[in-house]
């Protein structure tokens, strides 16, 4: 049987909407898996939801990165399991380092908390294969160290290496480089994003007269893990 | 020899190449409408104290560093950490 985990951390806040997302849309066996946990198997992906992990001391997803979960999800990770990291997810993989660079406040020093659009910037990851290259779609968004940064090799390397997932579309929330809102691993099977799609999953939640193309990161994933 | 404490200062500032608002509103904001003009520039900074226990200087000095490489207290991708023992008459 198909199983997902979500790993939590004390502060994390959208454990339940992803938990809602896989269980309620996909009929998917989906556990929550504390932080403490250091062995774990059997599963099929893992998502680290948002939120604000040991109160984003010092820099946000740092603790979280040493906490004994991250050691499983480095070890499922580094064998191809799909991992999956937004907003303080995202945080806490690129301070594991699974992923490269680094997040810090943004531009504005604010939190901001609003819709914007994306741009799908590669296909070829277990997240991004329902969309089309280039396809424009709608998101939420809601962080204060948000901003993606990169030094210049980093840069020209994850451009050559094709591993840049999503960037923002006419908008620049953070000042992201490169407006880079997502971005991956070189084996492609980790990606983190600073975006909810997992925020789109109901009319309910939706801007008015949006189509919920955000859902397609758990299309793409739940077709993968079915493969 | 037997060990002492010391008191040890790490500050974690970006790198120059990182823009820090921060510290722009406190130059532009702050300090220069208020007339000092012989301030040139502001950057913030993250600052931790730690005592340390160790045989010299230099123990508490290099074990702090190892600890600060190890644990990544700074992302070294965008910040500069700088450690200095705190002079004093206790060191």
């Amino acid at each position: 049987m198909l199983k997902i985990g979500i790993p939590i951390f004390p502060g994390s806040n959208c454990d339940r909407d992803i938990y809602h997302v896989l269980t309620k849309f996909y009929k998917i066996k989906t556990d929550f898996i504390w932080h403490k946990k250091d062995k774990i198997k059997n599963y099929n992906a893992i998502v680290i939801p948002g939120g604000f992990s040991f109160g984003d001391r010092l820099r946000a997803g740092l603790i979280a990165a040493h906490s004994p979960i991250i050691k499983e999800v480095k070890r499922l990770g580094n064998d191809g399991v799909p991992v999956l990291g937004i907003c303080n997810g995202f945080q806490i993989l690129v301070e594991s380092q699974l992923l490269p660079g680094s997040l810090i406040k943004n531009n504005s020093l604010n939190f901001i908390c609003k819709w914007t659009d994306l741009k799908v910037r590669n296909t070829n990851t277990p997240f991004t294969s329902k969309f089309k290259m280039n396809e424009l779609f709608k998101i939420p968004i809601a962080n204060g160290e948000g901003r993606f940064i990169l030094n210049k090799a980093q840069l020209k390397e994850v451009k050559k290496k094709n591993q840049i997932v999503f960037s923002y579309h006419n908008d620049d929330p953070n000042g992201s480089i490169d407006s880079i809102a997502g971005i991956t691993n070189e084996e492609r099977n980790i990606v983190g994003m600073m975006p909810h799609p997992e925020r789109t999953c109901q009319s309910e939640l939706k801007l008015f007269g949006l189509t919920n193309s955000a859902m397609k990161i758990f299309d793409s994933l739940i077709a993968y893990i079915k493969k | 020899m037997s060990h002492r404490e010391f008191n040890v200062i790490v500050t974690i500032q970006n790198k120059s190449f990182i823009n820090d608002p921060e510290g722009e509103t406190i130059y532009h904001d702050l300090i220069l409408k208020n007339q000092y003009k012989n301030i040139k520039s502001v950057r913030t900074a993250k600052v931790l104290k730690l005592v340390v226990n160790a045989k010299n200087p230099l123990e508490a000095r290099s074990s702090v560093k190892k600890m600060c490489e190890d644990l990544r207290i700074f992302n070294p991708i965008v910040s500069d950490c700088q450690i200095n023992l705190l002079c004093d008459n206790n060191n």
